[in-house]
């Protein structure tokens, strides 16, 4: 039976929302392929890991070692390529994330697998998995398959969908990892403070050249707030200083999909729309009708930032009231 | 210290991409080709670490002749010396890190910079690729470098943060945009460029794994709702969201 496997990643021992999306998407098409799923994490101490069996994976392996707590390519990457040749896997999934595709990549070379990233489609047809990527910042997409045995695949998150899980737990096995090779080492992580990713954020507020200046980003901050979202910024603003380039979505930015992204003052360059296109549902406000961030928006404003932002505060406060 | 880095030649981002006849390929007419915009940070970063340390560098590009270009490019804005791994076959990434790989450990590289990600194709895992089959360290999505003897640290960004990684040299690094700001080519580095020979290889040939089935284009959006055209519209907009899209 084929061995499917899915990577479940965790930071300061708590499991991504991205892997479990990875999780379910897996354990269906394990299904449809008549195969075995199992799922694989890296850590030291992990909260929960029992709850993958909520999405369809019934066993979890653990590779466990204290200096495993933090991400290291060197010391997951030999962690993992000795756990799947030994497990003899031949289909691994892994979240596109920061660590799934610094990943993915080499455990492809020690699996001697093709590699298929940032998919946001699987099809099953005669037995073979179809992938679609996004290729030419989203101008375009590809549908690719994998002609080799082994085969890996990392998947784009807040792409597919993880639904509700069931109160199944997985049968939790911990593997202790003998000293990791620590060549590359992860010494310290900085945080951005106290704020919320646009990469893992839920809904994104963001601002571009339109705002005029850094003092109004007081009103998307507000607005974010109100609404549980992140903070983004067109790279024109960036560029300006007015706000960090970790707030920066498109191209040479990131890559965004969330369930709502609201664009003010965004004219909606190429670059801009690769890193958001995928969202669920987008909202614009410009002035300018022909602006081309309409072309994708589900709703629209045409109007001016400044009278219709302090407007969408006052009725998003009514209705969290 | 041998320093290498890996360029690639790509559609400027700001061109419209037709799919060719095939439905495999782009179509390339009317197509502006510029060094993939990573890459000049890398390039930016081998200069730098050459100003600082000494050593050699060497651009590599594996692609068709047009590539002669972005590599042009590179010795303009101040790379020793450039090396074509000419091949007009479409290969997978995993094949073309084989051939950048051969290359390096050809050069003797021990220092080797990419870019995050190649605006064409959009895989970002060349380096990484690259740095497992050399059996070198590395450091993806790096926007600090710095290099004290043997020993590296980097800042690698991550959701929310940065990772601050400490590692040593034989290394890829690839480089995310922030790591420093590329040079322009002077009109002598560009005078000096054109009468360098670019050395042209055979690379090895090795099977793609991946198989492009189709490219298409996205499904178009439908047409959104303008819901108004001020203020007044916002409290109609808030109920769209809350009731038709379900969303806040
Ligand atoms: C290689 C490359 C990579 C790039 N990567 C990125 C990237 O990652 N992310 C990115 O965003 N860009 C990127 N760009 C830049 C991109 O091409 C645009 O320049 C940028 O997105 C424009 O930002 P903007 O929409 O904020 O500004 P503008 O294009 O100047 O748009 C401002 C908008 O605000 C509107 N406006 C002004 N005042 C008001 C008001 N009072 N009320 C309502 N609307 C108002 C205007 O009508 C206009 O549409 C990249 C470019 C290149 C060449
Ligand atoms: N054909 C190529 N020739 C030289 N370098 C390449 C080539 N393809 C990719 N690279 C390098 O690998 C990086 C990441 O590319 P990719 O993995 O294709 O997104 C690029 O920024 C380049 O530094």
């Amino acid at each position: 039976m084929t061995k499917i496997l899915v990577f479940i990643e965790q930071r300061n021992g708590q499991i991504k929302k991205a892997s479990l999306e990875a999780a379910k998407t897996a354990a269906d098409i394990a299904k449809s392929l008549n195969a075995e799923i199992s799922a694989v994490a890296v850590g030291n101490e992990i909260n929960s890991l029992d709850s993958v069996g909520g999405y369809g994976v019934s066993k979890v392996y653990h590779l466990k070692n204290a200096e495993l707590g933090n991400y290291s390519s060197s010391a997951y990457t030999q962690a993992l390529s000795n756990f799947v040749n030994a497990n003899g896997t031949e289909i691994f999934f892994f979240p596109a994330t920061s660590m799934g595709k610094d990943l993915a990549p080499r455990i492809s070379v020690k699996m001697d697998a093709g590699l298929a990233v940032d998919c946001v489609a699987l099809n099953v047809e005669g037995g073979q998995i179809i992938a679609t990527r996004p290729i030419y910042a989203g101008k375009a997409l590809m549908d690719v398959k994998i002609n080799s045995t082994k085969k890996v695949f990392a998947l784009l998150p807040n792409v597919f969908n993880a639904g509700a899980p069931s109160d199944q737990k997985a049968e939790v096995i911990i593997e202790n990892v003998e000293s990791p090779n620590l060549n590359v080492k992860t010494v310290e992580i900085k945080k951005a403070e106290g704020k919320l990713d646009v990469a893992e954020a839920d809904i994104i507020v963001s601002g571009g050249r339109g705002m005029k200046g850094p003092e109004h980003f007081g009103m998307i901050e507000e607005l974010a707030n109100l609404l549980g979202a992140a903070t983004g910024a067109s790279r024109a603003v960036v560029d300006a200083g007015w706000r960090p380039h970790s707030e920066q979505v498109g191209q040479t930015g990131k890559t965004v999909s969330p369930t709502l992204y609201i664009a003010l003052g965004i004219s909606g360059a190429i670059q801009h729309l690769a890193g958001m296109r995928s969202s669920k549902f987008i909202v614009a406000v410009n002035k300018d009708k022909d602006a081309p961030i309409f072309q994708i928006a589900d709703y629209g404003i045409i109007g001016d930032i400044f009278d219709v932002v302090p407007k969408m505060i006052e009725e998003v406060k009514k209705i969290k009231a | 210290m041998k320093i290498a880095v890996c360029v690639s030649h790509v559609p400027d981002t700001a061109t419209k991409i037709n799919i060719a006849a095939d439905g495999k390929s782009i179509d390339p007419s009317g197509v502006t080709y510029v060094v993939n915009p990573y890459d000049e940070f890398a390039i930016e970063e081998a200069l730098k670490t050459k100003e600082k340390l000494g050593g050699e560098t060497v651009a590599i590009s594996l692609g068709g002749e047009a590539n002669k270009e972005s590599l042009r490019k590179a010795l303009a804005m101040g790379i020793d010396n450039a090396v074509l791994l000419k091949d007009d076959s479409n290969r997978d990434s995993i094949s073309i890190a084989k051939a950048l790989a051969e290359e390096i450990k050809a050069q003797g590289a021990d220092l080797v910079f990419c870019g995050k990600q190649s605006v064409d194709l959009d895989n970002s895992v060349t380096g990484q690729l690259i740095s497992e089959i050399l059996g070198y360290n590395s450091v993806s999505v790096a926007v600090t470098f710095n290099l004290d003897g043997n020993k590296i640290i980097c800042e690698r960004e991550i959701e929310g943060g940065k990772e601050i990684i400490e590692t040593t040299l034989p290394a890829v690094i690839t480089a995310q945009k922030g790591l420093n700001e590329p040079r322009y080519a002077s009109l002598k580095g560009i005078m000096a460029a054109k009468k360098k020979v670019i050395e042209e290889k055979q690379p090895a040939q090795s099977g793609s794994y991946l198989e492009i089935v189709a490219m298409k284009r996205p499904a178009a959006k439908q047409a959104g709702k303008i819901v108004g055209t001020d203020a007044s519209a916002v409290p109609e907009l808030v109920r769209l969201l809350r009731e038709e899209a379900k969303v806040i």
